[in-house]
C-alpha cells in the first residue's frame, strides 16, 4: 500500500509539471499582456511600461520565465498578484472556501438523487419511471450550465422571488440560514450534471449487481427484498461509484466556474475567470496547479477509498 | 400388445402422504421471451420423502435447473415467467403449503427455513463485500428472530458442522480469503442454517476438483443421514447419480422421460436416452480392455420455441421410427413398479437391446 502511494506521487508530480508547461505556455501565448491593462490606463509612458516589465519579470525570454517561476513554487513561493501584489496563496485561500462550499453541496445533492434515480431505474427496469428519468438524464447532459443557470435565476429569482440571484451572503446578514439560501440556486444548478452521470452510472452497476449468483443466493436465503437491495446489492453496486465520482472532478471544477461566473459566487472559478482578463499570470498559474493538485488528489483519494470499500483488494492490494 | 400406461396425473395422491415433504404435480415453467413464449419445463411431476435423494438428471439446457429455481419461486416474476402447476412443501411446522399459490411475502418465509439451496457456482454465489459469518447468519437472524451475537455463534457451529477448521475465526474472513471447496462448505453451512426439510443442491460439485468433489458429496450424506432432510440433487455427472441418489428423474428438453430407483435406472434403463447418456459415461473398468469408444449422443438438444412434434427425442435417437415416435408426444408410462418412461417403443426396445 505504502509503495502504491509513493508511485501515484510521484506519477502525479510528472503529470503537474506537464501541466505547469502547457499552462505557462498557452497563457503567454494569449494575446496582449499584464502591460496591455496599464497602457489601456492611457498615463503610462513607453518608459513607464518598459520599467514594469523589467520588474515584473516579463522582458526575458519565456523558458527563462517558467524556469523562474518552477524554481519559486518549488521553494514555496506562488508569487504575488500583478493586480494588488497580494500573495497568491492568500487570494487563493480567501477564494476556496465557497468553492469547496458550493462542490461539496452539490455533490451530496447529486448523490443523494442520482443514486437513488439509479436504483430505482433499474429495480424497475422498463417502468414509466424508469423511461422518464432515462429521458431526465439526457436533457440534464444536454442543457448548459450557464443557460440553466440563468433560468434558475430568472424563473425563482426574478420571477417568483423566492431565491438570491447571486452572491453568497446578503451584506449585513451573515447567518447561516442566508448562506444556506444564497446556496441553494447555484447548487442546484451546478448539481444538475453530476445528478445525471450518477443516475445513469448507477443504473447500470446496479443492473450489474443485480444479475449476480450472489443476489440468488440471498434471495434463496428468504431475507426481506429491501434487505437484498441494500445491504447485498446497493453495497456491492457503489464500488465502482467511487472512481466514477474521483473520474468526475475535473467536469465538476469546470462546472463550478460556470456556475460561480452566473451567480457571482465568490469562489476560484470567479477569481480565475477575472484573473485571466486581468492577465494576472501569477495568480492563474496559482489556481491552475491549485486545482490540478486538487484534482490528482482526488483521484488518489478514490483510489484508495475502493481499496477500503472492495475487501477482495482491502489489505492485500496492489 | 401396449402395457396399460398410467399417466403421473392419475397416479398422484391428493396430498401428502405421511413421510412425503414434497410433491411435485404438472409443473410446468414458461417463460417470456422477444422470441415468443419459451416452454422450459413441462409437466413435471414426483413425489419425495423424508431423507430420500433424488437426483435430477439431464444435459443442459434440459430444465433441470429451472425445475428447482421454480421450486422455490427464483425463477424472474411474472409477467417474464409463469409457473403453473402444485408444489406441495411440508414446512418445518407440519403445514402443508403450495408454493406455487403462496403470496410472495410466505414464500420469502418459506425459502431457507423450510427449504433451501445450494448453487454451482461456490466462487460467485458468496457476496464478496460481506464477511462469511455474517452471511450465514443472516437467514438465522431473519427466520429465526435470534440477535447477531447469538445468530453468529450458531454460525460458527454450523461452520464446524460441515467440516471448517477453526470456524470462529473464519466468520470474519471474505468469500475471496477461502478456497473453492471451503466456500461450498459455507454455501451448505448457510443452506443448512435453519435445518430445512428439503435442500436443493443445484450441480454443487461441477466447479470442485475431483477430490474436493467427493469430500462434499460426503459431507451431503453425512448431513443427511443427521437431519434426514429430503434432497434434490441437480447434476449432469452420473458417477456422482450412483453414489449419492436413490431414486433418479432423467429430463430432457424441459419433460421428465425416465425415472426410477437408482438401481433399475443404471442396470436396465428403458429410454434410449437414458442408455446414450450411461454409455456416454468413461468407464474405468473397461478402460484400455474392449478400446471402447466414448459414445456421445449425436446433435442437440431441440430449440425450445420450435419443439419438434411428438417425442423430443426422436430427431437424436437411433431406435426412431418415422411415423410413431414424431406422430405424438408419447405419455410417461409405468413400466415397472416405481420406473416411469417415455417413449413409444420402450417394450420393444426392452426385449431387444437390454
Amino acid at each position: 500500500m505504502g509503495g502504491y502511494v509513493a508511485r501515484r506521487v510521484l506519477q502525479a508530480a510528472g503529470l503537474l509539471l506537464i501541466v505547469s508547461m502547457i499552462g505557462f505556455a498557452i497563457l503567454h501565448l494569449a494575446p496582449g499582456g499584464p502591460l496591455s491593462q496599464f497602457a489601456a490606463g492611457g498615463d503610462m509612458t513607453q518608459e513607464d511600461l518598459d520599467r514594469l516589465a523589467r520588474q515584473l519579470g516579463l522582458d526575458r525570454p519565456l523558458p527563462v520565465q517558467y524556469l523562474d517561476w518552477l524554481w519559486r513554487m518549488l521553494r514555496g513561493d506562488w508569487g504575488a498578484s500583478f493586480r494588488d501584489q497580494q500573495p497568491v496563496l492568500a487570494v487563493i485561500g480567501s477564494h476556496v472556501g465557497a468553492t469547496l462550499e458550493l462542490m461539496l453541496s452539490s455533490t451530496l445533492l447529486a448523490m443523494i438523487i442520482g443514486a437513488w434515480v439509479g436504483i430505482l431505474g433499474a429495480v424497475r427496469r422498463h417502468s414509466l419511471f424508469d423511461a422518464l428519468a432515462t429521458v431526465g438524464a439526457m436533457v440534464a447532459l444536454s442543457i448548459p450550465t450557464f443557460w440553466f443557470g440563468l433560468v434558475v435565476i430568472y424563473v425563482f429569482s426574478v420571477g417568483l422571488g423566492w431565491l438570491p440571484a447571486g452572491n453568497r451572503t446578503t451584506i449585513g446578514n451573515e447567518s447561516f440560514l442566508d448562506q444556506l439560501h444564497h446556496l441553494i440556486g447555484p447548487c442546484i444548478v451546478l448539481a444538475l450534471v453530476s445528478t445525471a452521470v450518477w443516475s445513469r452510472y448507477m443504473r447500470s452497476s446496479m443492473l450489474d449487481v443485480i444479475h449476480q449468483d450472489y443476489i440468488r443466493t440471498a434471495r434463496s436465503k428468504g431475507i426481506p427484498e429491501r434487505r437484498i437491495l441494500i445491504h447485498h446489492a446497493v453495497r456491492n453496486a457503489l464500488l465502482p461509484m467511487i472512481t466514477i465520482t474521483g473520474l468526475h472532478l475535473p467536469t465538476l471544477l469546470s462546472g463550478a466556474l460556470v456556475t460561480e461566473t452566473v451567480f457571482t459566487w465568490p469562489g476560484m472559478g470567479r477569481l480565475f475567470l477575472d484573473s485571466i482578463s486581468y492577465r494576472d499570470y501569477p495568480v492563474v498559474m496559482g489556481i491552475l496547479m491549485f486545482t490540478a493538485v486538487l484534482v490528482l488528489l482526488g483521484s488518489l483519494l478514490a483510489d484508495l477509498l475502493y481499496h477500503v470499500a472492495d475487501p477482495r483488494l482491502g489489505a492485500h492490494g496492489a | 400388445m401396449m402395457p396399460e400406461a398410467v399417466t403421473d396425473r392419475g397416479a398422484l395422491p391428493a396430498a401428502l402422504a405421511e413421510d412425503e415433504i414434497l410433491a411435485v404435480r404438472d409443473l410446468s415453467i414458461a417463460f417470456q421471451t422477444p422470441a415468443g413464449r419459451l416452454a422450459a419445463v413441462q409437466d413435471v411431476s414426483f413425489t419425495l420423502r423424508r431423507g430420500e435423494t433424488l437426483a435430477l438428471v439431464g444435459e443442459s439446457g434440459s430444465g433441470k435447473s429451472v425445475t428447482s429455481l421454480g421450486i422455490l419461486r427464483l425463477t424472474p416474476r411474472a409477467p417474464f415467467c409463469r409457473i403453473t402447476g402444485q408444489v406441495l412443501l411440508r414446512g418445518r411446522d407440519g403445514r402443508v403449503r403450495d408454493l406455487v399459490a403462496l403470496p410472495e411475502e410466505a414464500m420469502r418465509e418459506v425459502r431457507g427455513r423450510d427449504a433451501a439451496m445450494v448453487f454451482q457456482e461456490p466462487m460467485t454465489s458468496l457476496n464478496p463485500v460481506h464477511r462469511v459469518g455474517e452471511q450465514v447468519a443472516e437467514a438465522i437472524r431473519f427466520h429465526e428472530g435470534l440477535g447477531r451475537r447469538a445468530a453468529l455463534t450458531k454460525a460458527a457451529e454450523l461452520l464446524e458442522l460441515v467440516g471448517i477448521p477453526d470456524p470462529r475465526r473464519r466468520l470474519a474472513s471474505y468469500p475471496h480469503e477461502l478456497s473453492g471447496g471451503m466456500r461450498q462448505r459455507v454455501m451448505i453451512a448457510m443452506a443448512l442454517s435453519c435445518e430445512p426439510q428439503l435442500l436443493i443442491a443445484d450441480e454443487p460439485t461441477t466447479a470442485l476438483d475431483v477430490t474436493i468433489q467427493a469430500q462434499i458429496l460426503d459431507l451431503l450424506r453425512r448431513l443427511q443421514e443427521r437431519t434426514r432432510m429430503a434432497v434434490i440433487f441437480i447434476t449432469h455427472n452420473l458417477g456422482v447419480v450412483a453414489e449419492i441418489a436413490d431414486r433418479v428423474m432423467v429430463m430432457y428438453a424441459g419433460r421428465v422421460v425416465e425415472q426410477a430407483p437408482v438401481r433399475p435406472l443404471f442396470g436396465a434403463p428403458l429410454m434410449p436416452y437414458t442408455r446414450g447418456l450411461l454409455r456416454s459415461v468413461p468407464r474405468l473398468d473397461l478402460a484400455g480392455l474392449g478400446r471402447e469408444k466414448l459414445a456421445a449422443i449425436p446433435g442437440t438438444v431441440p430449440d425450445p420455441l420450435d419443439p419438434p412434434p411428438g417425442c423430443s427425442f426422436a430427431p437424436r435417437c437411433d431406435h426412431v421410427e418415422p411415423g410413431r415416435c414424431d406422430a405424438a408426444l408419447p405419455g410417461l408410462d409405468l413400466a415397472r413398479p416405481e420406473h416411469r418412461v417415455r417413449c413409444v417403443r420402450w417394450a420393444e426396445l426392452a426385449g431387444g437391446v437390454a
